[in-house]
C-alpha cells in the first residue's frame, strides 16, 4: 500500500477548514435564533446572555487555536513524507512555548472572565424581589408564589424585566432547573433548598427541562416560563389567589361534579371546590396551561381525554393510575377541565 | 526489519531448550485455565474487554435508533435507561481500562525486559475477576434487571424507595466485585515497572506507555477506594437500611456525588492517559525519530497525576455550593488542560521534525490528535462554571466526553491494535482494509457526536429516552443516528482485519515496524520466556542503540540467561542495577478458584442467600491461606548479582 491515498487525503483536507468553520458558525448562529428552539445562544434574559457571550469568546478561541494546530499536522503530513531527511533536534522551547506558555495566559485571561460571570449569575435579586417556589416531583414541576393560596404545575408566570428569585425544592430524587434562554441549571437537591433567579428582557415563552437524571420519565419533565409585562402577570396571580372559574354549563357542571365526587379529587385540588388533593398537580387552570404531563402531550380535548383514561400509554410509570371514568362522564369531564382557565 | 526471529546467539542450544522447558505450557484443558504467562492473559484482557465494547456498542446503536426521531417507541423507558446505563458502565468499567490493562499487561514485561509481570498469579486473578465481574453485571440485561441509574448512580434515585428490584444492587456488588481486579492489576503494573526493569534502563529510560500505565496504576490506587465505599454504603441503604444518603435521617446525598467524583474525575485519566502512553509508543517507528521532550512529557504524565485529584467538583458545578469553593476548582480544572496541552505539541514537533510513514497506526494517530484537542477545547469550556452550568447534563457534555474518550482512548488504542497486532498474533493486517476502517471509524466518529454540541447547546438534555419534535432537535438527532451506524461498520471492518489478520494475515517479523523499544526484540509472537538473554539497557531507544543487540550477542553472561529455572531479574527502583534472580510462580489453578468462590460470594449477596454467601467467605479465606502458605524450604537459586 502506497501513501498516496493518505496524500490525497492529507490534500482533501485542507481546503475543508476554513469553509467549514464558517458554516458552522452561520449553523450556529442562524439555529440559535430559529423559531422555539430553546436554544442557549439565543438568550432571553441577562442570565444566558451572560453565558452565550462567554461562549462566543471560548468558541472564537478555541478555532483559533485548531487552525494552529492543523497547520502543524497538515504541514507535516505535506513536507514531512517520503524523502524528507530526520531531523534529531529537541525543540523543548517551541514545545513549552507553544504548548504551555501561551495556553496558560489564554487560560488565565478565559479564567478571569469567566469568574466575573460567575460572580454575575450567583449575584441573588434584592429581598423585595419577586419571589416563586418550584417543588420537583417524578415527573412534573409545582409551581407556588409566597402569598397566593393557589399553585400551578409546569408553567412559572414571572414579570418581564424583573429579577426574579426561584426557590427550588424537590419532593423525592434530583432533578435540575434549566431555562436554557433564561439561565443555567440549577440542581434540586434532596433534603436541601437551592436558590437561583430568572429575568427575561423580552415577553415570551421559555422552554424548560429537567437537566438532572430522574428515573423514567426523565425525558418528559419539561416546562414553560411565561414571561408577562407587570400588569397581566399582576392579573394573572390574583387569578392564582382567586377560586377557579365556576362550571357554566350543565356539561361543566356534570364534570365538576363526576372530578368532585371521583377518583380525581384523592390527588388534585381545584380551588373553590371540594377536591383539596396535594399528590398531584393543582387543576385550577388547567385548561390554560401549555401542555399535559409537563410537556408530554399537547394540552388539547384529544390528548386531555386519553391522558385521563390512561396516562400510562401517554408517559409510562407517572403516579396517575388510568381512571375508571365511564364513557359517558369522559366529555364532561373534558369540558369541565378545558373551562378551567 | 533490522531483527530475525532466530535465537540470538548469547543464549546456547541448552539455554534454549531449558528456558523452554521452565516456560512452556503443554496445551490442555487444565494448562488454558491455570496459565499464569502474562502474554496470554493480556490477550484474553484485549479479547475479553473487546468482547464487552461490542455489546456496550450494540446498547448505543439501539439508543441511537430510539432517538433517531422524536417519540419514537423502539423501547420502552425502563429498557431504555437500563441500556444507557449498561453503555456507560461498560465503556467506562468494561472495556476502557481493562482494554488498556491489557495492553498493560502483553506490553510492560515486553518494554521493560522482563520474563512476565512481578505477580504473575495476581495477574492471572484479576483476568479471572474481571470477566466474572464483567459476566455479572451483564447477565442481568436480560432480565430486564440491570442498572437503570446511569453509570454515576445519584442516590436518592439509586436507593430502594426510588428504585426497588435488583438494578442497583447489581451495579453495587459488581463494581466492588470489579474493584478488586483493577486495584490487583493497578498493584502488579507499579511492582513490575519498579523492580523488573532490564539492567540499565534507569528511570529517564523508561517507555512512556510504562510510564503512563505506572502512573495510571497510582491514580486507581488512590482513586478506587472512594467508590469502593460510595458502593458499599449504597448497599448498606438499600439492603440493610443504613442512612448515609438518607437525608431525612441526617444523611446526605451530595456525599455520594463527593466520592463518587473523587473517583469519577481522575479515572477519565486513568482512561485517557495510558491512551496517551500508546501515543508516544506508536509515534517513533512512523516517524522515524524519538518522541520530542521526553522528561516534558513524563513531568506531564506526572502533574496530570496528581493535580487529577483536585478537580472532581467541577462535576457538581450545579449543585448549588459555595462560589469560592467553585473558583479553586474551576482554576484546578483550567489549570489540568496544560499538561495535556504540552503532550499535543511534543507530538506535533515529532511530526514536524521526524519522517512520517504513513499506515494505520499513524492514522490512528492523526485522528486522535484532531479529536482529542476538540475535546480539549470543550474540556476547558467545562472548567468555567458559568459555561459549565449551562450545558451540563445537555448533548453538549456527550459530545465533550465522546471527544474526549473515543479521540482520546478509542482512536489511540485502535492505532494500538494495528502497531502491535504482528506482536500479539505473529500476523500482518491488511493495509487497505485498515484505511478503510480507519476513514470510516474518523468519518462516523464525527457525524454521529459533532451535532450533539449543537442540539446540546440547543437544550436538549441528555439521557432522555426520547424527545418531542416541538424545540427543532430531530434532524440533528437523525444524523447523529446516521453517524453511529457509519461508525458502526467502520469498527466492524476493525474486527475483520483483525480477524483476517489472524486467519489469513502473512506472518510477521520479529520487528515489522524496525520499532524503538524491546518489545521488538522478542519473536513474534514472543516465546513464554519472552527474552532468550535479557537485554542491557543504555539509551531511550534501545533497539536503535546496538549496543542492547550487542548486549544479548555471544558474551552474554549467564546472569543474564537464567536458565537454571522459571527465573527472571530484579533490578533497582532507579537505576536498574542487577539485583538478583527470582524465582517465578509456577501455573496454577488457584486465582481461578479464588475469583470463582469471589463470584459465589457476590452472586448469593446479589440474592440475599446470606448462608451461602457465608460459606463462599470461608472459601476464599482457605484459598488465599493455601494460596499464600509457605512453599517446602527455599531453593537457594536466590543468588545476588555483582
Amino acid at each position: 500500500m502506497t501513501s498516496s491515498a493518505a496524500r490525497s487525503a492529507g490534500r482533501r483536507r485542507r481546503p475543508r477548514a476554513l469553509p467549514a468553520v464558517a458554516s458552522l458558525y452561520g449553523l450556529l448562529l442562524l439555529a440559535g435564533c430559529a423559531g422555539n428552539m430553546p436554544s442557549a445562544l439565543n438568550p432571553g434574559g441577562t442570565g444566558a446572555a451572560r453565558v452565550a457571550g462567554l461562549w462566543w469568546l471560548l468558541f472564537w478561541i478555541s478555532v483559533a487555536v485548531f487552525v494552529e494546530v492543523m497547520a502543524l499536522l497538515i504541514w507535516a503530513l505535506v513536507f514531512r513524507r517520503g524523502n524528507a531527511r530526520v531531523r534529531h533536534g529537541q525543540p523543548l522551547r517551541f514545545v513549552t512555548i507553544a504548548g504551555a506558555g501561551l495556553p496558560f495566559v489564554i487560560l488565565v485571561a478565559v479564567y478571569g472572565v469567566g469568574l466575573r460571570d460567575l460572580a454575575a449569575l450567583g449575584e441573588a435579586p434584592g429581598p423585595d424581589a419577586p419571589a416563586v417556589e418550584v417543588t420537583g416531583h417524578k415527573w412534573w414541576w409545582e409551581v407556588r408564589y409566597p402569598g397566593a393560596s393557589g399553585a400551578t404545575a409546569n408553567e412559572i408566570h414571572i414579570p418581564v424585566g424583573e429579577r426574579v428569585r426561584v426557590r427550588l425544592r424537590t419532593d423525592d430524587v434530583l432533578h435540575s432547573f434549566w431555562v436554557p434562554q433564561l439561565m443555567p441549571k440549577t440542581d434540586l437537591i434532596a433534603g436541601e433548598t437551592r436558590e437561583t433567579w430568572l429575568h427575561a428582557e423580552r415577553a415570551g415563552s421559555y422552554r424548560g427541562q429537567c437537566a438532572e437524571y430522574c428515573g423514567n420519565q426523565h425525558a418528559h419533565m419539561a416546562f414553560l416560563v411565561v414571561a408577562q409585562p407587570r400588569a397581566d402577570f399582576d392579573t394573572w396571580l390574583a387569578r392564582l389567589n382567586a377560586p377557579a372559574r365556576s362550571p357554566e354549563t350543565d356539561t361543566e357542571r356534570r364534570g365538576q361534579q363526576a372530578l368532585v365526587q371521583g377518583t380525581c379529587a384523592a390527588c388534585h385540588a381545584v380551588r373553590g371546590t371540594t377536591a383539596r388533593g396535594r399528590v398531584g398537580p393543582d387543576l385550577s387552570n388547567v385548561g390554560s396551561r401549555w401542555s399535559i404531563g409537563a410537556g408530554a402531550v399537547p394540552n388539547d380535548a384529544g390528548h386531555l381525554g386519553g391522558w385521563i383514561a390512561n396516562s400510562q400509554t401517554v408517559k409510562p410509570g407517572n403516579a396517575m393510575p388510568p381512571q375508571p371514568v365511564d364513557a359517558a362522564q369522559l366529555p364532561d369531564l373534558i369540558a369541565y377541565l378545558r373551562s378551567l382557565e | 526489519m533490522s531483527t530475525t526471529t532466530t535465537p540470538s546467539p548469547g543464549a546456547s542450544r541448552e539455554d534454549l531448550a531449558r528456558l523452554a522447558e521452565h516456560w512452556g505450557e503443554r496445551p490442555s484443558l487444565r494448562a488454558w485455565f491455570a496459565t499464569v504467562d502474562h502474554k496470554r492473559i493480556g490477550r484474553r484482557y484485549l479479547v475479553t474487554a473487546g468482547f464487552f465494547f461490542v455489546l456496550a456498542g450494540l446498547n448505543a446503536l439501539v439508543m441511537r435508533t430510539q432517538l433517531a426521531r422524536p417519540e419514537a417507541g423502539v423501547v420502552s423507558p425502563q429498557e431504555y435507561n437500563q441500556l444507557f446505563s449498561m453503555h456507560g458502565i461498560a465503556m467506562i468499567f468494561l472495556f476502557a481500562t481493562p482494554m488498556l490493562f491489557g495492553f498493560g499487561n502483553f506490553l510492560v514485561p515486553l518494554m521493560i525486559g522482563s520474563r512476565d509481570m512481578a505477580f504473575p498469579r495476581l495477574n492471572a486473578f484479576g483476568y479471572w475477576v474481571f470477566l466474572f465481574a464483567g459476566l455479572f453485571m451483564w447477565a442481568s440485561l436480560p432480565f430486564g434487571a440491570a442498572p437503570n441509574n446511569g453509570w454515576f448512580a445519584y442516590v436518592p434515585l439509586s436507593g430502594e424507595q426510588n428504585n426497588p428490584g435488583l438494578h442497583m444492587d447489581v451495579y453495587a456488588l459488581g463494581l466492588l466485585f470489579l474493584g478488586i481486579s483493577t486495584t490487583a492489576a493497578a498493584i502488579n503494573f507499579i511492582v513490575t515497572a519498579l523492580k523488573l526493569r532490564a539492567p540499565g534502563m534507569s528511570l529517564n529510560r523508561v517507555p512512556l506507555f510504562v510510564w503512563a500505565i505506572v502512573a495510571t496504576a497510582f491514580m486507581v490506587i488512590f482513586a478506587l477506594p472512594a467508590l469502593n465505599l460510595d458502593n458499599a454504603m449504597l448497599f448498606l441503604d438499600r439492603r440493610f437500611g443504613t442512612h448515609f444518603f438518607d437525608p431525612a435521617a441526617g444523611g446526605n446525598v451530595l456525599l455520594w456525588q463527593h466520592l463518587f467524583w473523587i473517583f469519577g474525575h481522575p479515572d477519565v485519566y486513568i482512561i485517557v492517559m495510558p491512551a496517551l502512553g500508546i501515543v508516544s509508543a506508536v509515534l517513533p517507528a512512523f516517524t522515524r525519530r524519538g518522541v520530542v521532550g521526553y522528561p516534558l512529557i513524563v513531568l506531564s504524565i506526572v502533574a496530570i497525576a496528581i493535580i487529577s485529584f483536585g478537580v472532581w467538583v467541577h462535576h457538581m458545578f450545579a449543585t448549588g455550593l459555595p462560589q469560592l469553593s467553585y473558583s479553586f476548582f474551576s482554576a484546578a480544572s483550567t489549570v489540568i488542560t496544560i499538561p495535556s496541552g504540552l503532550q499535543i505539541f511534543a507530538w506535533l514537533a515529532t511530526m514536524l521534525l521526524g519522517r512520517l510513514v504513513i499506515r494505520v497506526p499513524l492514522l490512528f494517530v492523526i485522528g486522535f490528535v484532531v479529536t482529542f484537542v476538540l475535546g480539549g477545547f470543550t474540556g476547558v469550556m467545562f472548567a468555567l462554571t458559568a459555561f459549565d452550568q449551562q450545558v451540563t447534563d445537555s448533548y453538549f457534555v456527550v459530545a465533550h466526553f465522546h471527544y474526549v474518550l473515543i479521540g482520546g482512548a478509542v482512536f489511540p488504542m485502535l492505532a494500538g491494535i494495528y502497531y502491535w497486532l504482528p506482536k500479539i498474533t505473529g500476523r500482518m493486517y491488511h493495509e487497505r482494509l485498515g484505511r478503510w476502517a480507519f476513514w470510516l471509524v474518523f468519518a462516523g466518529m464525527h457525524v454521529t457526536f459533532f451535532p450533539m454540541h449543537l442540539y446540546g447547546l440547543f437544550g436538549m438534555p441528555r439521557r432522555v429516552y426520547t424527545y418531542r419534535s416541538e424545540p427543532g432537535w430531530a434532524g440533528w438527532n437523525l444524523v447523529s443516528t446516521v453517524g453511529s451506524y457509519l461508525l458502526a461498520v467502520g469498527l466492524l471492518l476493525v474486527l475483520v482485519g483483525v480477524v483476517h489478520a489472524v486467519r489469513r494475515g502473512r506472518p510477521a517479523p520479529a520487528d515489522p515496524w524496525d520499532g524503538d523499544s524491546l518489545e521488538w526484540s522478542t519473536a513474534s509472537p514472543p516465546e513464554p520466556h519472552n527474552f532468550p538473554v535479557l537485554p542491557r539497557v543504555h539509551s531511550l531507544h534501545p533497539m536503535w542503540d546496538e549496543r542492547t543487540a550487542e548486549s544479548v550477542g555471544p558474551g552474554a553472561t549467564s546472569d543474564r540467561i537464567l536458565s537454571e529455572g522459571r527465573h527472571t531479574l530484579f533490578t533497582s527502583e532507579l537505576d536498574a542495577h542487577p539485583e538478583r534472580a527470582v524465582q517465578m510462580p509456577e501455573p496454577t489453578l488457584k486465582p481461578l478458584v479464588l475469583a470463582a468462590a469471589l463470584l459465589l460470594f457476590f452472586t448469593s449477596m446479589l440474592f440475599a442467600w446470606y448462608p451461602v454467601a457465608a460459606v463462599a467467605a470461608l472459601t476464599v479465606a482457605a484459598t488465599i491461606a493455601v494460596w499464600l502458605w509457605p512453599p517446602r524450604p527455599l531453593e537457594q537459586d536466590l543468588k545476588v548479582v555483582p
